[in-house]
């Protein structure tokens, strides 16, 4: 099972793309998963037409949780918010390309609940955001 | 320490059939979670089972036979635990949930009564979130105010600052006797003394130190002592309060129900004696046998054995993983620290350490282990935690070596 940690992930992991902070920002939201104290931010600027400029993301977590912020930011650029509201489980599934299990599905969502948390104004970040 | 004979760990291993287990073919696991809980050995498992094939009946109230025989099996286990800490009478042994309901009870029924708006309790910064919880939420209703013995970098509480606090006449002392996290074994004895001469009541959150190692509740003369059964060979849903007789006698009620109750009216009620008092409802039966069964199984193995056993076990790990580039250890000198090491890598996330420790079959937990404050102390958002029990042995502490080299080589 040395799979979960493919070497798509451990690049993410180490050379993320979308690391940083945006300031200003159009969408911002962090939270953090208690479980195992991961903690994701992550800005976002829109172009004039509603789309995906730039994203970054900034924060701790592990393997899982940060290689998948990446390819999850890398995915949606030019991306309309609806698009990324449309998003769910299964499009971070496909991106790392592994099965997890129930403790570390909320490792590789958090991001996913972050970022639409900010694509719909909400106060709370809720995990019915990223079920299916 | 007495003399003791060492434990002899081929034997103990085979009282506990899921260490015959392999995680995945081929794979067979190497269990460090006994923090967590612990496993359960055969004499356990049968006794709960014999309970259930045999005697099964609600106590108490019944005359027939097996409510007969349910009752007595019950209080027979209360017996062999209020015999296995050094309690005088087994009328001191509540029956509770786990150490969490038992602090809570505490919090709930004599903080209720006895603690009032300004009062002071201290607590330590190394406390699980089973007695730090109940006290914030009392705290909240009656304007408590809580202090706290800091840990000090050597992972020890430092007792001068709660000498000073001592000077503000605490109402209540509560701690732990043994980290869950740094492994620290508190002064729990001198604690005790240095509350009592300012007056103060104690509360012993023995959890972890109760499965590991001797702890007599005389000698300490503690006020209350609360353990789980689980994290010693028992099984989960079950634990203990133990008190002091005339605090228990002073003490309202906890949860109301059945069997708490001499005489109820359609408007009023006259508590039960002691310790039913504090049992409210049908209690957790099979589990109080499966106690009594583990209790009788680690006297028989010998308390001061599995602490020696562990002792050495723990002092090698720490060497182990000392000797790896990049791994540090938390907490004191071994001399000072029960069988937990918890530990962090170098640019590798705990929960990445322990799922992939998962693939060689090895068990550790990652994360903040029920105790966040202790984590923002020591300024880390998670750590790699491996612990050991009576159960383990030299040639798992290599294999656990052996994993983590293999978690530097994927993370490069």
């Amino acid at each position: 099972m040395d799979d979960l940690y493919r070497e798509v992930i451990i690049e993410h992991y180490k050379n993320p793309s979308y690391r940083g902070t945006l300031d200003p920002h159009d969408i911002t939201f962090e939270d953090e998963n208690p479980l195992c104290g991961d903690h994701i931010r992550i800005d976002v600027r829109l172009d004039e037409s509603g789309h995906v400029s730039e994203a970054a993301f900034s924060g701790h977590g592990c393997a899982i949780s940060q290689a998948a912020a990446d390819l999850l930011l890398e995915s949606i650029q030019g991306k309309t918010l609806d698009e990324v509201k449309q998003m769910n489980k299964q499009d971070i599934l496909d991106m790392l390309g592994i099965d997890l299990g129930p403790v570390r599905l909320k490792c590789a969502l958090l991001s996913l609940k972050v970022l639409k948390a900010g694509a719909y104004g909400l106060e709370t970040a809720s995990d019915s955001l990223v079920e299916e | 320490m007495s003399t003791h004979l060492p434990l002899d760990i081929d034997r103990v291993r085979a009282d506990f059939p899921i260490l015959l287990r392999e995680v995945r073919p081929g794979v067979r696991l190497i269990y460090l979670d006994s923090t967590a809980t612990s496993q359960k050995p055969i004499q356990v498992i049968d006794a709960m089972d014999t309970y259930y094939r045999h005697s099964n009946a609600n106590i108490h109230r019944g005359v027939h036979t097996l409510a007969e025989e349910a009752t007595a099996a019950y209080e027979a286990a209360r017996e062999k635990i209020a015999h296995f800490i050094g309690a005088e009478k087994a009328r001191q042994v509540i029956f509770t949930r786990n150490t969490t309901e038992a602090i809570n009870l505490v919090a709930n029924s004599w903080g209720r009564a006895n603690l009032k708006d300004g009062d002071l309790v201290i607590l330590t910064e190394i406390e699980h979130h089973s007695n730090l919880v109940p006290w914030h939420m009392l705290a909240g209703e009656k304007h408590l105010r809580l202090e706290f013995i800091p840990v000090g970098e050597d992972g020890l509480l430092d007792l001068k600052t709660y000498q000073d606090l001592l000077e503000q006449h605490p109402k209540l002392v509560s701690f732990t006797q043994m980290s869950n996290v740094l492994g620290t074994i508190t002064p729990t004895q001198e604690i005790i003394r240095l509350a009592h001469q300012a007056g103060a009541v104690t509360v012993v959150d023995g959890a972890q130190s109760v499965p590991h190692f001797p702890v007599d509740v005389t000698d300490l003369d503690a006020d209350f002592l609360a353990f789980s059964a689980h994290k010693m060979c028992g099984p989960t849903g079950i634990g203990i309060l133990y008190g002091k007789e005339a605090l228990l006698e002073a003490m309202p009620p906890f949860l109301g129900g059945g069997d708490m109750i001499r005489k109820v009216h359609l408007r009023s009620f006259t508590p039960n004696e002691l310790p039913h008092k504090f049992e409210a409802g049908t209690p957790a039966i099979a589990e109080a046998v499966g106690f009594g069964a583990a209790v009788e199984y680690l006297q028989t193995i010998g308390m001061d054995c599995i602490a020696a056993h562990e002792h050495a076990l723990t002092g090698y790990a720490i060497e182990r993983l000392e000797e790896i580039p990049g791994i540090r250890v938390y907490g004191p000198e071994p001399a000072y620290k029960g069988g937990v090491v918890s530990f962090t890598m170098e640019g590798v996330h705990p929960h990445d350490v322990a799922q992939i420790l998962d693939t060689h079959g090895i068990a550790i937990r990652a994360g903040h282990h029920c105790a966040m404050p202790l984590h923002e102390k020591l300024n880390l958002p998670a750590t790699s935690r491996a612990s050991f029990y009576l159960y383990n042995m030299k040639e798992e502490v290599d294999r656990l070596a052996d994993a983590i080299y293999h978690v530097k080589q994927i993370f490069g």
